[in-house]
């Protein structure tokens, strides 16, 4: 069935919610891209950053996302797990997806954010995360809200789309 | 017209005038659908926005796009491996 833009749940807008939950180079793209489709479609959108998917938000490690070739059997370049396991083969694996990204000429994870960010994202920062984590408020990128499970819930609950990524 | 949009997708088959170009050329989902909404909100109601695109999943994206945000797809038509829509931003 097909509805415009004002059909669906009541009159408003529709509502996409995601949980991000990974801290991989390859987890946070997914998130981000989901979001900014969404928000350019003209959903409200909300991402509920927790655990190790939190470091999306973190102004440091956010630049330093990896993606590890050990235990990981999609690598296009067939990677043994005695060889992943060597030092530097994660550092490798991380160059080689990113010289991906940059030849699709897809956006890197700092600036997807920002493309979230001006598109209207909220950005939860899951407040137990940060706690266990010792993650600070001032190491987060700016428009990050720190919230619990209640308030991401709370915006969940009237949503159309929900997706743990 | 290529056969892997919907006839029921596109308004008319004849190309309109557009007030508005986007080259999404090279570009993969999402920046496409994010260009043409940035685009988009610089148009007024009625004005049509023409977006070429080679990402092979445009052609299942913007007959969505527009479904979702309420525009009209006046055309879409892939040739040479580029795909040309013609999309009408409607009141409100």
């Amino acid at each position: 069935m097909r509805q415009d833009a004002r059909g669906g749940n009541g009159g408003g807008r529709r509502r996409l919610a995601l949980v991000a939950s990974k801290g991989t180079l390859d987890g946070a793209y997914p998130p981000l891209i989901l979001a900014a489709t969404a928000a350019s479609l003209g959903w409200e959108v909300g991402i509920f950053f927790t655990f190790y998917g939190l470091d999306i938000l973190h102004k440091k490690r956010h630049k330093k996302l990896k993606v590890a070739p050990l235990g990981n059997p999609a690598m296009p370049v067939s990677v043994p797990n005695l060889v992943g396991a060597l030092p530097g083969m994660t550092a490798a694996a991380t160059r080689m997806m990113k010289g991906w990204m940059k030849r699709a000429n897809l956006p890197d994870i700092p600036q997807f954010l920002e493309i979230a960010r001006e598109s209207g994202v909220k950005l939860f920062a899951c407040s137990t995360t940060m706690g266990v984590m010792r993650v600070q408020a001032k190491d987060l990128v700016p428009g990050a809200d720190i919230a619990g499970a209640t308030a991401f819930l709370d915006f969940a609950a009237d949503a159309d789309v929900s997706l743990f990524v | 017209m290529t056969d892997r949009i919907a006839q029921s997708d596109v308004a008319q088959a004849a190309a309109p005038a557009a007030d508005a170009e986007l080259d999404c050329k090279g570009l993969l989902c999402p920046l496409p659908v994010y260009r043409t909404s940035q685009a988009l909100s610089r148009l007024q109601a009625g004005q049509v926005l023409r977006v070429q695109c080679t990402d092979p999943g445009s052609l299942a994206d913007f007959p969505a796009l527009a479904r979702q945000r309420g525009l009209t797809l006046v055309s879409a038509v892939e040739r040479d491996g580029v795909q040309v829509f013609y999309l009408r931003k409607e009141a409100e």
